[in-house]
């Protein structure tokens, strides 16, 4: 079997057509091997984003190929894609994006609701428990997002995203709602799931928070700047 | 994903505002109810009509006077009814009935001004039905001799002698003194006549006596009565009586001075004019039903609107388009079945509140509960649906980047 998660071979994504055509993506190729962290940083409108969007299977490209865990998924209909994503992949957004009105572990549980087998509601339960006790929440399983800290919404957040146990987290700055003692927390948490095994791809225009990862991808103008694959962040002059 | 998880989301999503969900299922809840209540007012009223018409006596075929016919009021003559009495076969009894203008009436130290008084043969009470209480009906012979007897309805007894008899009693009707023989039972009002407040008199006296010489023929009558003696007979009386009738008058049968029904056309011409009174009802009602179920898709929109954020959360986490489209429909659905859950029960209450009040007669149509709860569920869906394909199709990062 392959070993790389993701492999994406001259993808580009064009908004708009003829003279008005935009290339928010123009010809990229990324690998991604299980059980790397990745970072990918770049300035706004850099097309970051939409890669994002593409790897995590919100958005078709315009050409090229997407092979997510052995499978192309660039020419998927959205029916498709919405199973690969509540199966492959797991999100950790910026603002958490948790249910105001739902408790932590309702919050948790919501992925449970999409997958193709029927989860029993006492399985569900017991696998958002453990989620939220792996991420230290087990005391707080019936609050409500607005009874928790920003990093404790982060964390019931990366509960959710762990959940089904998919093979690729997708972090979009997940640090950038939060102080720096909660940054240092979800950080922590972020790298503990790399030492297990899991395979990381964060978005993030902070140095210091891409230096967590092994590696990290520059974008710039739709184009792949570096790889870093020589282990230095070459973009950390772009972000001013 | 299993209904019934479908279903607890869907409740979830309408426990997030509870005061606007009950708001919305209100127009719902009136709806149903108010189709509940008025199919049951309305039918209430037809089976009072029914009732008061039945009540006149059964087997009744009415002949008068054609409406509208110039000078027929003067061609229906009391030897018709004994030419019907004597030659249509099929009757048990012929009542011919005259009423002239009302009259003072006088007893002992007590007046009564404007009292209704009737003309009628001796059959009156076995054909109408409406039985003689005190005392005895006069006899035909008695109506052909003009006797100077009267028989007093209920109400007329107990103002003119109070708790005494009134048998016996000697009482001035206009300027003629007359002897009552009996009192009939108390009958009330019906069709808009009140039959306490009458008195009745042999017809024969009648037209002697109270009726203007210069404008009615001295035997016109007002209505001749017909009792058949079953229901199947009826079509055959009316024909031999139409037929007996335009020979006697000299006109066309098609084109008769004097019209032969039944109570049943009578019903049928009450139940024309309620069933239009209920058709509009019915009307209202359903309109009232389908302004709510407007309400329900309003709410929905705002609703998908407003949880934009959610749905796109939910298609990340792996929603798909279906997914979504239930939840919002489903949603809508609960929205009006409740809603009409309530206004069943509400509708079936309030029919039975305004039933015991006193006022009106109300009768649960039992058909109406199922037609207002499916029109509720339909609406649900019908309105419902546009607003979920709105939300199906929102595209997940559009609507993750909403504020």
């Amino acid at each position: 079997m392959n070993n790389n998660l993701i492999e994406i071979t001259g993808m580009t994504k064009v908004y708009g057509e003829d003279e008005a055509a935009v290339y928010a993506l123009a010809g990229v190729d990324v690998q991604v091997v299980r059980g790397e962290f990745v970072a990918i940083m770049g300035p706004s409108g850099s097309g970051k984003s939409t890669l994002m969007n593409i790897v995590g299977c919100l958005d078709h490209p315009t050409e090229g190929a997407y092979m997510l865990d052995g499978r192309d998924v660039s020419q998927m209909s959205k029916n498709e894609l919405a199973d690969v994503r509540n199966e492959k992949l797991g999100f950790i957004f910026q603002s958490f994006n948790l249910l105001p009105r739902l408790s932590a572990l309702s919050n948790v549980m919501l992925p449970m609701l999409y997958t193709a087998d029927d989860v029993s509601d006492e399985d569900a339960e017991a696998r958002a428990v453990a989620s939220l006790t792996s991420v230290g929440l087990e005391n707080r399983l019936h609050h409500r997002p607005n009874q928790l800290s920003g990093g404790q919404q982060q964390r019931v957040a990366i509960a959710r995203a762990l959940v089904n146990k998919p093979p690729l987290i997708l972090a979009d700055e997940p640090t950038g709602n939060l102080d720096s003692k909660s940054s240092v927390e979800i950080m922590d948490i972020l790298h503990n799931l790399h030492k297990g095994g899991a395979t990381i791809v964060m978005v993030t225009h902070e140095a210091d928070i891409a230096a967590h990862a092994q590696r990290v991808i520059c974008v710039k103008d739709g184009k792949i700047l570096s790889d870093g694959s020589d282990g230095k962040n070459h973009c950390a002059g772009l972000h001013q | 994903m299993k209904l019934r998880k479908i279903f607890r989301s869907a409740w979830e999503g309408l426990m997030l505002n509870k005061i606007r969900s009950f708001l919305t299922t209100l127009g719902v809840i009136i709806g149903v109810a108010s189709v509940i209540v008025m199919l049951a007012v309305s039918a209430g009223a037809e089976a009072a009509i029914a009732d008061q018409i039945n009540a006149l006596g059964a087997n009744l075929i009415i002949v008068s006077p054609m409406r509208g016919v110039p000078g027929a009021s003067r061609t229906l003559l009391l030897e018709d009814a004994y030419a019907i009495e004597e030659q249509v076969v099929g009757i048990t009894g012929v009542s011919a009935e005259q009423s002239p203008a009302p009259q003072n009436i006088r007893a002992g130290g007590v007046d009564l001004e404007a009292i209704a008084l009737i003309g009628t043969t001796a059959d009156f009470p076995d054909v109408r039905d409406y039985a003689v209480a005190e005392g005895r009906y006069f006899t035909a012979d008695e109506d052909d001799r003009k006797a100077k007897l009267v028989v007093l309805g209920a109400g007329i007894a107990t103002d003119l002698f109070g708790a005494e008899s009134a048998l016996g009693q000697t009482i001035t009707v206009g300027t003629t003194k007359l002897t009552v023989i009996g009192v009939m039972e108390s009958k009330g009002i019906v069709s808009d006549v009140d039959y306490d407040g009458r008195i009745y008199l042999p017809l024969n006296l009648v037209l002697q006596k109270y009726m203007p010489v210069s404008t009615m023929r001295a035997d016109a009558v007002r209505t001749i009565y017909l009792k058949a003696e079953s229901q199947e007979q009826i079509p055959s009386i009316i024909a031999q009586t139409t037929a007996l009738l335009a020979e006697r008058h000299d006109v066309d049968a098609a084109k008769p001075d004097f019209t032969v029904q039944t109570q049943q056309d009578i019903i049928a011409t009450q139940e024309a004019t309620t069933a239009a009174f209920r058709d509009l009802l019915a009307w209202v009602a359903g309109v009232s039903l389908l302004v709510g179920g407007i309400g329900i898709m309003n709410i929905m929109l705002v609703s998908v609107t407003e949880r934009t954020r959610e749905i796109g959360l939910r298609q990340a986490l792996g929603a798909r388009q279906s997914n979504v489209l239930m939840q919002f429909l489903i949603e809508a659905i609960i929205l009006s079945l409740v809603g009409g859950l309530v206004g069943v029960f509400i509708g079936v209450g309030g029919s039975y509140l305004f039933g015991s009040l006193g006022t009106m007669r109300t009768e649960i149509v039992p058909l109406s509960i199922p037609i207002a709860f499916g029109a509720a569920a339909v609406i649900g869906i019908f309105f419902g649906y546009y607003p979920a394909t709105q939300a199906a199709k929102l595209d997940p990062i559009e609507a993750l980047r909403r504020e």
